[in-house]
C-alpha cells in the first residue's frame, strides 16, 4: 500500500535505520536557523520549521565543490578527478516548492551535448522525501508558479503532517521502496488520508498571493529595451542574496585555489554582481543593476521558458522575505503584465 | 559518459611573439596523449577553455587550422590573470585544454561561394583559421574568390606577419592589409578597416563575409557589407563574452535565450538584429 502513517515519536527511529544504508540529510536547527544537514541520528533532525532560510539545492550543487585536484610538479602535471559521491542518499523534509525546483534544475544541468556529472550523479542517487506545507506564508505564492502546497513533483515519497503523526505517501517507484524497507510502518486509515486532502485544501487557501505569470515571457520578449528597467532596479543594493537563496539559481564560476597543488572548484555565482559579466577588455555587457536586474527577470521568465518549456521560479518566497529593501518579485511580475509597452 | 570539466594535458611546444608590445603570443601545444590529438576534431572559428594550473581557466578561439594536424595554436593577449600566467610560461609547460567548444564558422554554407573576411587588430586569430583551412590544397577548390581585409593600430600590432607574407605572394586570394595611420617605414595600404572594405568593395553576389574585431570596427564595417549588398544571413560575425564552462551551464555568456558558448559564438548578422543588444 502507498499510504502509510508514522508517529511523530518514531521519526528519530526511522531515521536511525536510513542512515544504516543512506547518507541522510535533513533540515536541523541550529540556533535559530534551520538548514539541510548531513545527519548521523534521529534526534538532530527538526521539522517544524516553515522553510529553511537556504534552499536544499545544496545537497546537488554545493556552494563549493570540487572538481579536480591538480599537482604541478618537475614531471609535469597532474590531475586526480574528483567524482560526485556514489552512495546512496536520502534528502527529507524538502518542501513542495523546493521539489520542484529539482525537476528545474534537472533542465539545466542534463540538457544539451554536455551532462553535469557533478550533478546528475548525486541526483541520481538521491531519494526525496517531501515534506507538505500545512502552514504557507505570506510571502508563498507557489500556487502561481505552478506548483501547490502539498505538491508532489520531484518528490518520491511525502510526509504530510496530521495531528501527531505523519502521513507517508509513495509518490515514485523509488519512494515506495523506501516505505517497503520499514515494514513496521502501519497502513493509512481512510480517516487520515481525507484528513490529509483536507488540510491539502485549507493549506492552498491559506495562499493569498496570486501573480499571473501568462503571456509575461511574450512580453518581455517586447520590453528588453523598455524604460520600466530603469525603476524597478532603482532601490536594489546589489546584495545578490535573491540568487543564493533562489532554489532555481545555479550560475556557477570556475576557479583554482592553490598554486602547485591544489583545486579546481566551482562556487555560486551571481548575475547580480558586476564582475560575472566583466571582460578581461574591461568591456561590461551588463555595467549597472540595470542590466543585472533586467537579466535576472528575463532570465527566470522568458530565457529559461524558451530553453526548457517554464519559468524559473517555484513561488518559495525566500527572494521577498531576505531582500534588505523589500523588492518583491510578485511586485514585478504584475508590473510587467500590466505596463504599457 | 565523460567528464566535461577534466582537461586534457598538453605541452607548449612552440611560443612566438606576434606583436611589437609582446603581448600578443601564439602557444602552440601538443597533447600528452596521443589519443586526445587524435580526438581533438574542431572547426574554424571554435574555441577552447585552456588551463593554466593555479590560475586556472579562460576561453581562447583557435588559430591554428584543422588541416594542422600535429598541433593546436591559441592566439593569446594578455589582459587578464589567466592570459597573464600563460604568458608566463615557458615552452615545455604542461597546460589543459577543454574543448573544443562552440559552433564555429558555417563551412558549408561558404562551399562553392566568394569568401570575403574582415578582420581588426588581435580578433584575427580564428579568422586566421579559417584562411589557412580555405587555402589548404584539399579545400582551396571547394571555395571562390577570396578576399581578406586585415588591419592593425600600427604595423607593429599586426599579427601572423609569416602568414600574411606567404599569403601576399598568392594568386588566389586578395589580402589588403591596413594600419590605422601612416609610419614612415610602412608602405602598405593606411586607413581604417571599414574605409578599406569600402574601396576593394568585393562583390556580394554568391559572396559570403565574416566579420571579427574590436566593436567599434564592426559598427562601421556594417554598413558597408550593406552598402555592398551583402544580405543580413550572409554575414558571420564571431561574438565574446565572458565564459566559464563553455558548455552553457554556468550562466554568464547568454544573449537573451542564446549563449554565446555553444549557441555561438559564430552567429549571422540577421540573427544578431533579433536578439537583444547585450554584448
Amino acid at each position: 500500500m502507498k499510504w502509510k502513517v508514522l508517529e511523530k515519536s518514531k521519526i528519530p527511529v526511522l531515521i536511525e535505520e536510513l542512515t544504516r544504508e543512506y547518507e541522510v540529510f535533513a533540515p536541523v536547527k541550529k540556533n535559530s536557523l534551520v538548514s539541510f544537514e548531513r545527519v548521523s541520528s534521529g534526534n538532530e533532525i527538526y521539522l517544524g520549521f516553515q522553510n529553511t532560510k537556504k534552499p536544499p539545492k545544496e545537497v546537488f550543487f554545493p556552494q563549493t565543490e570540487i572538481l579536480f585536484t591538480y599537482r604541478v610538479g618537475k614531471k609535469g602535471v597532474e590531475i586526480e578527478e574528483h567524482p560526485a559521491p556514489r552512495r546512496k542518499r536520502v534528502l527529507l523534509g524538502v518542501r513542495s516548492c523546493d521539489a520542484r525546483s529539482f525537476v528545474l534544475l534537472d533542465k539545466v544541468f542534463s540538457s544539451g551535448e554536455y551532462k553535469d556529472l557533478y550533478y546528475l550523479e548525486k541526483r541520481k542517487n538521491t531519494t526525496i522525501v517531501g515534506l507538505a506545507c500545512n502552514h504557507p506564508l505570506s510571502t508563498c505564492f507557489c500556487t502561481s508558479m505552478g506548483g501547490s502546497p502539498f505538491g508532489k513533483e520531484g518528490v518520491d515519497l511525502l510526509l504530510q503532517e496530521l495531528n501527531g503523526k505523519y502521513l507517508l505517501e509513495a509518490v515514485t517507484e523509488r519512494g515506495m521502496e523506501l516505505i517497503e524497507k520499514f515494514p513496521w510502518l502501519m497502513d493509512a486509515e481512510k480517516g487520515d488520508i481525507e484528513k490529509a486532502k483536507r488540510l491539502f485544501e485549507d493549506a492552498e487557501r491559506a495562499i493569498r498571493s496570486k501573480v499571473s505569470v501568462e503571456g509575461v515571457s511574450e512580453k518581455l520578449d517586447r520590453m528588453f529595451d523598455d524604460p520600466m528597467w530603469d525603476q524597478i532596479h532603482q532601490k536594489c543594493v546589489g546584495c545578490a542574496v535573491c540568487t543564493y537563496l533562489c532554489p532555481t539559481c545555479c550560475c556557477f564560476d570556475i576557479l583554482d585555489e592553490g598554486t602547485n597543488e591544489g583545486k579546481r572548484v566551482r562556487i555560486w555565482d551571481t548575475c547580480q554582481s558586476p564582475l560575472f559579466t566583466l571582460e578581461g577588455s574591461g568591456h561590461n555587457p551588463r555595467p549597472s543593476g540595470k542590466e543585472r536586474m533586467r537579466q535576472r527577470i528575463m532570465h527566470k521568465f522568458d530565457y529559461v521558458v524558451k530553453n526548457f518549456g517554464e519559468g524559473f521560479c517555484v513561488g518559495c518566497g525566500r527572494c521577498i522575505r531576505e531582500c534588505p529593501v523589500n523588492l518583491d518579485i510578485r511586485e514585478i511580475v504584475k508590473k510587467i503584465s500590466t505596463w504599457q509597452v | 559518459m565523460s567528464n566535461p570539466y577534466i582537461p586534457n594535458l598538453a605541452v607548449i611546444r612552440k611560443i612566438i611573439t606576434e606583436n611589437e608590445v609582446n603581448d600578443i603570443k601564439t602557444f602552440e601545444l601538443v597533447f600528452q596523449d596521443p589519443e586526445a590529438m587524435k580526438n581533438f576534431k574542431y572547426r574554424c572559428g571554435q574555441f577552447a577553455e585552456i588551463s593554466v594550473f593555479g590560475a586556472g581557466e579562460c576561453p581562447i578561439g583557435i588559430a591554428s587550422s584543422p588541416t594542422d594536424e600535429d598541433c593546436i595554436q591559441f592566439t593569446v593577449k594578455k589582459v587578464g590573470v589567466v592570459t597573464t600566467a600563460l604568458h608566463n610560461c615557458e615552452e615545455g609547460t604542461v597546460v589543459g585544454v577543454r574543448g573544443p567548444f562552440g559552433n564555429g564558422f558555417p563551412l558549408e554554407r561558404m562551399e562553392g561561394r566568394n569568401v570575403v573576411i574582415v578582420g581588426g587588430g588581435f580578433a584575427f586569430t580564428t579568422l586566421r583559421s579559417l584562411i589557412k583551412f580555405i587555402l589548404h590544397d584539399a579545400n582551396r577548390d571547394r571555395f571562390k574568390d577570396v578576399m581578406v581585409v586585415y588591419g592593425a593600430r600600427n604595423p607593429g600590432e599586426l599579427i601572423y606577419k609569416y602568414d600574411l607574407e606567404a599569403w601576399g605572394k598568392r594568386d588566389d586570394i586578395s589580402l589588403n592589409v591596413t594600419i590605422d595611420s601612416a609610419v614612415p617605414s610602412w608602405t602598405g595600404r593606411v586607413g581604417f578597416v571599414p574605409a578599406v572594405l569600402k574601396e576593394v568593395a568585393p562583390s556580394s553576389s554568391n559572396a559570403t563575409a565574416v566579420v571579427c574585431g574590436p566593436p567599434i570596427m564592426i559598427r562601421f564595417t556594417m554598413p558597408v557589407l550593406n552598402e555592398l549588398g551583402f544580405p543580413h544571413e550572409d554575414v558571420f560575425l564571431s561574438l565574446e563574452m565572458r565564459m566559464k564552462c563553455g558548455i552553457g551551464k554556468c550562466g554568464r555568456c547568454n544573449i537573451g535565450e542564446k549563449f554565446v558558448c555553444k549557441d555561438g559564438p559564430v552567429f549571422a548578422y540577421k540573427e544578431l538584429q533579433m536578439m537583444p543588444k547585450e554584448y
